[in-house]
């Protein structure tokens, strides 16, 4: 088989798999609503500016505290007067946003950590013993310990919350390159002359996909909601940032006159949170990690 | 099950100085001079260098480590940034609040999630399954601090039947327990979808298993099917998420102590860190993290006890 045909058919199995994965996925009713609450919300944090009637930190004290559907602020105004569904648009730019960058930074110190731990033996124990020890740090506590040496800023709070998320990407993708590492297919590769890099990255990396869109999507969930947690607790977005946390936090002064600024920021973190989740659930079946690429 | 402890016993001693020496580093590069906060910002720059040898803190990184860890196996955790008041008393005042609070959410969260998916794998796909999903995927996606507003909205507020917040009073009394009952609903919630969600799968697995239809046609009673063949053999994940969730339920204690105003360790542990009080977050995560290490251990040992299977080489 010449190597235009090889590729040409690794490139058919790659087509056959996202196919039979979407399939798999849009069968699952719970995991669509998800898609779709994810997909709102990114729209809406992209057109915020145009779909927002007003500015989401600007102050009209005169018009404090106004209720749901009231005219011109359909979700009612927070005490400063300022436009609560406003808020709640920005808001999501801002949970999306940390969350992706908590995400992302996670995956890529996990995936570095895994990747050594389980290609080179030597380094494993080092690694692993590192591992257990981030581990051994409830997560929020872990992220407060961060903050507490960083400072109290949405930017840490992201950070945190990715080292947070690096022992359990690490030991998803460590898990995965153990089994990938012996194929023959990687053997062939070595005795080809392949470098170490390039196995790891063309080859294990996209074997080892699936547990990482899963975890990546699932922990999409856990950083908005942690970042909401922290800036409740005032480590994270600080006023007058529209952090939903942070809007729980300050409406909740206010909840026997308004509880709307207590409600309305609460769903909205947990629909995102509700949706990333059973997102992650629908990935994680269809996704089915047996199904090789390259065999 | 001897060696196994000793052996895990070992490695927690080990991991325990992982942690110390994470804590106590942390620390040291966090940014501003401990020296400076203590002095205030009256101190001149003789009060400060003071202060500075005073407590050492001119001495190398590892001698100021193996000084904090002798100390702290003695029970000296240092003073307190803010109030002068030793670590160790701080904690110590607080915690039984802190783990109050963790127990009783843990009792919530087992009660409920067993129950919860029990009920969901007996009557699979009927209308008590949909809603005990429902309840578990929501329960998963919830913030605690928003379901503690809404709580403290419903049933303090407008129904005035339990307290706002506080926890003052012992909890074998009535008051005790009526303080108890929000806080623990608010934490134990997140826990309970979890165990919900395993204990359901897990009872599912279990009870289409070719034991359990030939005790069923050799005519046992449909009771002892479930409590005695079916529960027993299906709590070993169970048990696992409970005793992962612990962990999670003391982390989770923070942010419920903030929301209730109950004076424990999670919120010694906010004010501690805006106030950029060392000692204090060095002491608290200390504890936090050491517990969750032996509650792990713990739960390890136990595993071993419920399933003789389960080897740790």
């Amino acid at each position: 088989m010449t190597t235009v045909e090889t590729v040409e058919l690794k490139e058919k199995k790659r087509e056959k798999y996202i196919v039979t994965t979407m399939k798999r996925l849009f069968k699952n009713k719970l995991a669509i609503i998800g898609l779709i609450i994810v997909l709102l919300q990114i729209l809406m944090a992209i057109f915020a500016p145009m779909i927002t009637t007003h500015d989401p930190i600007k102050q009209t004290l005169a018009d404090s505290e106004l209720p749901v559907f009231s005219p011109g602020h359909w979700l009612g105004t927070d005490n400063y007067g300022r436009d609560v569904w406003s808020r709640i648009v920005y808001g999501a730019r801002i949970s999306l946003v940390v969350g992706s960058i908590a995400v992302t930074l996670g995956l890529i110190g996990g995936i570095i950590l895994g990747m050594l731990a389980g290609y080179y033996r030597k380094l494993d124990a080092v690694i692993m013993r590192f591992v257990d020890l981030l581990f051994s740090f409830p997560g929020i506590l872990l992220a407060m310990l961060i903050i507490a040496v960083l400072g109290t800023s949405l930017v840490n709070v992201a950070i945190a919350i990715s080292i947070w998320s690096i022992p359990t990407c690490a030991r998803i993708v460590r898990g995965s390159v153990l089994s990938i590492k012996e194929k023959e297919y990687i053997m062939a590769m070595r005795s080809m002359g392949a470098s170490d890099l390039r196995i790891m990255v063309r080859h294990i990396l996209p074997n080892a996909s699936a547990p990482i869109i899963v975890f990546a999507t699932m922990r999409m969930a856990t950083a908005i909601l942690s970042t909401a947690s922290l800036s409740y607790l005032g480590l994270g977005a600080q006023p007058p940032t529209p952090e939903w946390g942070a809007m729980i936090s300050q409406g909740q002064a206010f909840m026997w006159s308004s509880p709307h600024l207590t409600i309305v920021p609460g769903i909205a973190i947990m629909l995102t949170v509700f949706a990333f989740n059973v997102l992650g659930d629908g990935l994680r079946d269809a996704l089915d990690p047996n199904m090789d690429l390259q065999d | 099950m001897v060696s196994l402890i000793i052996r895990r016993a070992l490695q927690l001693v080990f991991l325990l100085f992982g942690i110390s020496f994470l804590v106590f580093s942390s620390m040291y590069i966090a940014p501003g001079d401990p020296a400076a906060i203590i002095g205030g910002p009256t101190a001149t720059e003789s009060d400060i260098a003071a202060i500075r040898a005073n407590l050492g803190l001119d001495d190398p990184f590892l001698a100021q480590y193996a000084r904090y860890v002798g100390n702290a196996i003695q029970g000296d955790f240092g003073y307190s940034y803010q109030t002068t008041q030793p670590v160790a008393d701080a904690i110590t005042v607080r915690f039984p609040n802190t783990l109050k609070l963790a127990v009783a959410s843990m009792i919530v969260a087992v009660i409920i999630g067993i129950l919860t998916g029990l009920v969901s794998a007996l009557k699979q796909n009927s209308l008590l399954d949909v809603s005990a999903t429902t309840f578990a995927l929501a329960g998963i996606s919830i913030p605690n601090f928003w379901l503690g507003a809404l709580l403290i909205l419903v049933f303090a507020v407008n129904l005035q039947w339990l307290p706002v917040g506080g926890m003052s009073n012992p909890f074998y009394t009535v008051a005790g327990i009526k303080e108890l009952i929000l806080p623990a609903i608010t934490l134990g919630t997140g826990s309970a979808a979890m165990i919900a969600r395993m204990a359901r799968s897990s009872m599912l697995e279990v009870i289409r298993a070719d034991y359990v239809r030939t005790a069923r046609a050799k005519g046992v009673k449909e009771s002892s099917v479930i409590w005695i063949h079916t529960l027993k053999n299906a709590m070993i994940p169970i048990i696992t998420v409970i005793g992962l969730n612990f962990g999670f339920l003391l982390g989770g204690t923070i942010i419920t102590e903030k929301v209730f105003a109950i004076n424990g360790v999670g919120r010694l542990m906010i004010d501690a860190i805006a106030a950029r009080d060392f000692p204090m977050v060095q002491g608290s995560v200390l504890l936090v993290a050491s517990l969750f290490v032996l509650v792990n251990l713990v739960v390890d040992i136990v595993y071993t006890y419920i399933d003789p299977r389960i080897k740790y080489d």
